[in-house]
């Protein structure tokens, strides 16, 4: 009985806890950087009272923790960096507060009213697909000014079957088309390849999207595709597809898939026989550290949305202040991310500096114009939007030499 | 049987009232603005997860069997609601109601034809096989993108489900598996929990009553996957993977196999968690984990046990109680 009443009182404990832990925010204030050059003068408004605006609060979404907690973690650190070096500067402060949906479409609904719950005016987020576009029809509803740094399904700004766009809702990611698109003119204007293979999982989204581009745009261009092979995720021997592949002989074979794949594909093609030219996208950045033998993927081209190898000033003081805070080098959805916090709280000093107060629908609004006007160069790359509140950006194409990923150029 | 006088009729009439009662205000709370939209929420949440929960329970706790595949029929209630109410063949609350309906049928079916086959199995065995359809299904929808969007999901399904859809829903559930508990057909489920091999040499089908079980069980996770349907307006199959299952395996054990009031308690406790604990960033999963260790070292039964609650035994007790204390000795029969 003793025992029992124990633990009955260190459950009730946990859940106090939780319940007072519940109320705590992230703390906006961090160490002071180097000020930020992509956020420009700050200056502060003042809102229709007249009194001066000197907080606005707003909310981080993703995956902190769960299976794709390292999208996540990613691209929290990426959005807090700006937001911190932007709060150090002085002047205007963002507060922010960030919840944890696990990657769960219904956990993340859950949390996307929590935030509206809490007060927040705008939000960066989610993270991965799936969760994101459980969120958006809430949001646009609400209207309220979304984006994501990751998120790169085409239904997540648009609804797919109707045509209507979520005009509150904007990302700093490529789009899943887009790349196909990219890569498909690619191989074509720069490779003046006439023949083309690919191979594709066809039970993740992703990977249908590029593929579906590809071919799409491959038809249109005057790029034959000789022959389609498909794979299941998880898979882990892909000889049969390659030796197809390699049997047809294509000019360019165009793998759209992750780093855990192409890790694999690698070696097997080489032992296949397959001589094409290798293609990828945005999902190969890391396949050189997860590959056995990197002279198998030798020659490969892939699109990615952010390199190391830029000469650009304020993208090397991103990288160094980025390493400085976390001790780690940032990945392409840290700064994604980094963009997206960039574009949003560009667009809030706009709707500040309108003298409307944070909170309001109308400052709502006047965000999400500002962000359809959005005209900045971040760190990956000058991004504007277009009317499907998708960016338009130059893609960074990486070409695999001596088992580095160079930096080929911009396309 | 020297029960205290509580006579069936009345007992009927005080559990509707209590129905009534609870719908009502459920329903004026909710849709007051009396709670934040989170909670709000969360409620819808909890609703389905005691429909998949409770209905789990009736495998898992009184059939004492152990099926991994409840997401499997979870998905297939999800994907049939959604199509139904896309397809848009009804209108109004008849399409919410056909919807569910057919959600529920088709599970069913898809229970019978799993079940009859997988309960020949016994155990880890009947784990391992129920896993394996449960993934079939899911890699069946993923692989069907014509229908059923593929891999790319399913978008724009129409909300249908609001407090009144969610609460009658659970209360339907509980009530059908609460009357075959109370049966001959819930007996005899019982009884091939306790020892199948004696109940089989009375004479009673067992494998008539194992398939039946998991029919019902898969028709209420099909009711419950429409809702969930119903409430994101979005499906992807990896929404219904292997750790859906689990997750409400892990309710119903840590809300007590064979109790539904456990169930109900442990979709609660288990589905809200995650909101009430957002500060505490990483360490929510292992507070979270830690709970669950703890009420499996100190309660190996589950929080409830095998404990249901009753509202004739309640007032029988009491009203036993303030008789026995003008009387004394007076006569009260509450064994379970």
């Amino acid at each position: 009985m003793k025992k029992r009443s124990i633990i009955a009182l260190v459950l009730a404990l946990m859940m106090c806890v939780a319940l007072v832990a519940a109320c705590g925010e992230t703390p906006p204030a961090g160490p002071t950087g180097p000020t930020d050059p992509t956020a420009g003068g700050t200056t502060n408004g003042t809102d229709a009272s007249g009194e001066e605006v000197t907080e606005v609060h707003i909310g981080l979404l993703g995956p902190w923790t769960g299976g794709a907690a390292y999208f996540g973690v990613s691209v929290r650190n990426g959005a807090l960096l700006y937001i911190e070096n932007f709060n150090a500067q002085g002047g205007l402060q963002i507060r922010v507060t960030d919840r944890d949906e696990e990657g769960d479409s219904a956990r993340a609904v859950t949390m996307y009213h929590d935030l509206v719950d809490a007060g927040v005016t705008a939000i960066i987020g989610s993270v991965t697909s799936g969760p994101t576009m459980a969120v958006v029809p809430e949001a646009f509803a609400d209207g309220m000014p979304m984006i994501s740094g990751t998120a790169t399904h085409a239904g997540v700004t648009v609804n797919q079957d109707t045509g209507e766009v979520f005009t509150n809702m904007f990302r700093s990611c490529f789009i899943d088309p887009f790349q196909g698109v990219k890569m498909a003119e690619f191989a074509h204007e720069i490779l003046s390849a006439r023949t083309a293979a690919v191979l594709y999982a066809h039970d993740i989204d992703y990977s249908i999207g590029l593929m579906q581009a590809f071919v799409d745009r491959a038809a249109e261009i005057g790029l034959e595709v000789i022959h389609i092979e498909t794979f299941a995720d998880e898979a882990p021997d892909f000889t049969a597809q390659l030796t197809n592949i390699a049997a047809a002989n294509p000019d360019v074979v165009f793998i759209p898939v992750y780093n855990r794949h192409t890790a694999l594909i690698g070696p097997q093609s080489a032992a296949a026989g397959v001589t094409a030219t290798m293609l990828g996208a945005d999902g190969w950045a890391g396949t050189l550290d997860a590959i056995a033998d990197p002279s198998t993927v030798e020659g490969a081209f892939y699109l990615t949305g952010f390199t190391y190898e830029s000469e650009e000033q304020h993208i090397i003081d991103f990288i160094e202040r980025f390493e400085a805070q976390y001790g780690i080098m940032p990945n392409m959805f840290a700064a994604q991310a980094y963009d997206a916090a960039a574009i949003l709280i560009r667009a809030i000093e706009g709707a500040i500096a309108a003298g409307l107060t944070p909170g309001t629908d109308e400052f709502k609004q006047a965000t999400i114009a500002n962000m359809a006007a959005t005209d900045i160069e971040g760190v990956t790359g000058r991004i504007t939007f277009d009317r499907y509140n998708n960016p338009q950006k130059t893609a960074f194409i990486l070409q695999i030499i001596d088992g580095e990923a160079r930096f080929w150029g911009t396309f | 049987m020297n029960r205290l006088g509580i006579k069936t009729p009345a007992r009927y009439a005080i559990n509707a009232t209590l129905i009534i009662a609870f719908i009502y205000w459920g329903y004026v709370i909710t849709q007051g603005g009396m709670l934040t939209r989170a909670q709000n929420n969360i409620i819808i949440q909890v609703g389905f997860f005691i429909i998949l929960a409770v209905s789990l329970n009736l495998p898992a706790g009184y059939l004492g069997q152990l099926p991994l595949g409840h997401a499997g029929f979870m998905a297939v209630g999800a994907y049939i609601g959604a199509l139904f109410w896309r397809s848009g063949i009804l209108s109004g609350y008849g399409s919410v109601v056909g919807g569910l309906i057919a959600a529920g049928i088709v599970s069913a079916i898809f229970g019978i034809i799993i079940g009859v086959p997988a309960l020949r199995l016994r155990g880890d065995y009947l784990a391992i096989i129920t896993l394996g359809f449960g993934e079939m299904i899911r890699v069946l929808i993923m692989n069907l993108p014509s229908i059923t969007g593929g891999a790319q999901g399913l978008q724009q399904i129409p909300r249908h489900s609001n407090f009144l859809v969610v609460y009658i829903c659970v209360i339907v559930c509980c009530l059908v598996i609460h009357m075959i508990m109370k049966s001959r057909h819930g007996r005899a489920i019982l009884a091939i929990r306790d020892n199948e091999i004696a109940t089989e040499s009375m004479g009673i089908n067992t494998t008539y009553y194992k398939v039946m079980a998991f029919a019902v069980s898969a028709f209420f996770a099909g009711v419950a996957g429409a809702l969930y349907a119903g409430t994101l307006g979005i499906l992807v199959p990896s929404d219904f993977n292997f750790m859906m299952s689990i997750n409400i395996l892990m309710i119903v054990v840590l809300g007590g196999l064979g109790s539904m009031m456990g169930s109900i308690i442990g979709a609660i406790v288990l589905t809200s968690l995650p909101l009430f604990m957002q500060g505490l960033n990483q360490y929510r999963l292992i507070i979270y984990a830690l709970l669950l260790i703890l009420v499996m070292i100190f309660k190996p039964s589950g929080l409830m046990g095998t404990y249901d609650f009753s509202m004739g035994h309640v007032l029988e007790k009491v009203g036993g109680w303030t008789m026995r204390s003008k009387k004394e000795g007076g006569a009260s029969d509450d064994s379970e």
